[in-house]
């Protein structure tokens, strides 16, 4: 029995080596560091259904005999010491092209170190505190920066009569990056903050928060949470003890209210008013295309969100770096290509990196929530077009 | 003055509503591990479990919020009969590492299942019309859902109380829990007392989860993500008591409100410096036996 399996093995190793050898193929790898599994394993999932999607309508791009091969790996959250591990794995061992993926920004901190040392693009489809470009050469960001759509919030908001806002963000990084840019922004124009309070990251109950701000009597909260569970718990308690009959308004970035937790959130985010880079819900040619190719994929309940249109540009740029080589990748110019990769078509609007600082260039939208038939939507109303990251440019300034 | 009152009565309803919010989720719990003495890391599965059948009921079936509720907690009880007798059986009064290994094998196997079923997303709470809203009372408004809430949590509280420490159920239940095999030589069957007894604490489970799914939201990581809660409650309220793990749970639940209220720098780990002075006070919990 045992020699029936040698010898099947043999014969399987055989086949596989003569169909390579046979097809000429050039296989690119590509690995992806995502969170699979765990308690935040929704967000990796948007992510990686944005990948797959593209790679399924992109199939006949690329150059004859060049195949993409996608090596999944989970960090299971955001766990800086298994993604280094899985990193260097994929490195080493399976000598992977680019990488790309990452939700979170510790675990992309952590990445950029080593793809830097390792001379392998990362391409960060998700994780957004502003830093993370600056770390390394080899690390650019297509997702977006926690400075685009807070900085930009708070110059809309005092220009539109919010005089006193009360800030409430989770206590971690890219909370901290989207309190100060919308205080900067807010400031400089001449509001006024009434109060700003930092929420633990993993918080079951909001209220005590809420109560507190309510009584401050502010024009309006500012409010950053991670998307997901958290946003649509701080939503819920924001209508349960009936703030805006109070007349204090909703305002925050779109990781509040975005796409895919919108039917959890019932009715309380009408009238919420958000800046964000991407709106499933956007009437442009190239969003409807892809969310017609999403609904078609993924089911008629399945609705996109930031991080899908992140995986999906992730691998525009990484697919536009193979096709201008024809398959036969320099690390030097593949790098040299995604610092230099635009793509006019993104579901977002038109997306490019600026090759100075490896950050995203796109259009900040400020949108409002409103039902759209039966349905809450984001609906966009005024557009701040190909913004960089404030954050870079006020400190290149200094 | 009359806003430091008015903020304290606020206070105080929303850490007593949050207090039976962490009750409902633990009460299974307090049967389970507290009552019996199995330390039952799995506890929050029935609670998931209870929770996604209640909103399925509702979402497919058309059962009424209260009707989905019930039939849960009694479907999840019975499905906890069938591990009672094939796993849990084997490790009463054993090694309690054994038992920690079981029930958190048990964990990590409902997430996987409980992902692949329905899927990565957090479910979609549903509350019936009538609980929405909110009512006014002292010029501050109470919202009706959490109301309800602290009504079907002291009610539970009550009916549990009354079953353990006034019924014959209940004294025979404390009597095999001491002694196992005195309880037996006087004539009590241990084995089916202890398997009724871990179904009604399952079948509590899954209401908590159920009636908690608007606040605590049900998604594949539940059992896990809120696990230091049911365990905390359990472990403040001491081991072995009906009353404890409600007064813990009010009391936790009432100081970390006031914490967020009035100091929110602090409000991310007040309820642990809460519980390491409550046990460094009394090592076997508020109203623990041990």
């Amino acid at each position: 029995m045992r020699r029936c399996i040698r010898f099947a093995g043999v014969l399987t190793a055989g086949v596989l080596g003569l169909a390579a050898v046979s097809t000429g193929a050039e296989t690119i790898k590509v690995g992806v560091i995502n969170t699979y599994s765990g308690s935040q394993a929704s967000l990796g999932d948007q992510i990686d259904k944005g990948i797959r999607l593209y790679m399924k309508l992109h199939e006949a791009d690329l150059p004859d005999g060049v195949e993409v091969e996608v090596l999944r790996r989970d960090d299971t959250g955001p766990n800086p010491e298994v993604a280094i591990r899985l990193a260097q794995e994929l490195i080493v061992r399976e000598k992977v092209d680019f990488l790309t993926g990452v939700v979170w920004t510790p675990v992309a901190s952590s990445l950029a170190k080593i793809t830097g040392q390792a001379k392998v693009p990362l391409v960060i489809s998700n994780a957004s505190a502003a830093m993370l470009t600056t770390i390394s050469p080899w690390t650019v960001r297509v997702a977006h920066s926690m400075w685009h759509s807070g900085y930009l919030l708070g110059e809309w908001a005092s220009e539109n009569g919010i005089g006193k806002v009360y800030t409430a963000v989770s206590d971690y990084t890219p909370g901290h990056d989207s309190e100060q840019a919308f205080i900067t922004a807010f400031k400089a124009k001449g509001g006024e903050i009434a109060g700003s309070v930092r929420m633990p990251l993993q918080n079951p109950d909001f209220i005590p928060f809420l109560q507190r701000i309510k009584d401050a009597k502010p024009d309006a909260v500012f409010a950053f949470l991670p998307a997901g569970r958290q946003a649509t718990a701080f939503m819920k308690a924001f209508g349960e003890l009936g703030l805006r009959d109070e007349g204090i308004r909703l305002i925050g970035t779109g990781d509040i209210v975005t796409d895919e937790e919108l039917p959890n959130m019932g009715t309380v985010p009408v009238g919420v008013i958000t800046a964000f880079h991407y709106s499933a819900a956007s009437p442009t040619e190239n969003n409807r295309k892809f969310v017609q190719a999403w609904k078609q994929e993924y089911g008629a309940d399945s609705v996109p969100n930031y991080m899908s249109v992140g995986g999906w540009d992730s691998m525009d740029a990484i697919y536009k770096a193979i096709i201008a080589q024809k398959g036969k990748l320099k690390p030097e110019e593949s790098l040299r290509l995604i610092r230099n990769w635009s793509n006019p078509d993104s579901p977002r609007g038109p997306a490019s990196i600026d090759p100075e600082t490896g950050d995203v260039v796109h259009n900040v939208y400020i949108r409002e929530t409103k039902m759209d038939g039966d349905k809450l939507a984001n609906v966009e109303f005024k557009t701040y077009p190909q913004v960089k990251d404030p954050w870079k440019a006020m400190a290149k300034n200094k | 003055m009359e806003t430091l009152l008015s903020s304290i009565v606020s206070v105080m309803f929303h850490g007593i509503a949050y207090g039976i919010v962490l009750y409902l989720i633990s009460v299974g719990l307090s049967i389970t591990m507290g009552l019996m003495g199995f330390v039952n890391l799995a506890h929050g599965v029935f609670a998931m479990i209870g929770g996604y059948l209640a909103l399925s009921f509702m979402e497919q079936i058309g059962l009424n919020f209260y009707l989905a509720l019930v039939a849960s907690s009694v479907l999840v009880g019975l499905l906890s009969i069938i591990l009672e007798r094939l796993l849990y059986r084997d490790l009463y009064g054993g090694d309690e590492l054994e038992q920690v290994l079981l029930t958190i094998g048990l964990v990590f196997m409902a997430m996987a299942t409980a992902r692949f079923v329905w899927g990565p997303l957090p479910q979609r709470a549903v509350v019936p019309l009538e609980l929405m809203g909110q009512w006014s009372i002292f010029s501050r408004d109470f919202p009706v859902y959490r109301v309800f809430l602290i009504g079907a949590g002291v009610t539970l509280f009550l009916i549990l109380w009354y079953v353990v420490d006034r019924t014959g159920y209940g004294a025979k239940l404390r009597a095999a829990v001491d002694n196992q095999s005195t309880a037996q030589a006087i004539g009590i069957n241990t084995n089916r007392l202890f398997t009724v007894t871990f179904a009604i604490g399952s079948g509590m489970a899954a209401l908590g989860g159920g009636l908690g799914s608007e606040l605590l939201a049900i998604n594949p990581a539940y059992a896990m993500e809120y696990l230091v809660y049911f365990l905390i409650v359990v472990a403040v309220g001491g081991m072995g008591s009906v009353k404890g793990p409600f007064l813990a749970a009010l009391l936790l639940g009432i100081a970390d409100t006031a914490c967020k209220y009035y100091i929110p720098e602090f409000g991310a780990f007040f309820i642990f410096v809460a519980m390491t002075l409550l046990l460094l006070w009394r090592p076997a919990g508020l109203l623990g036996r041990g």
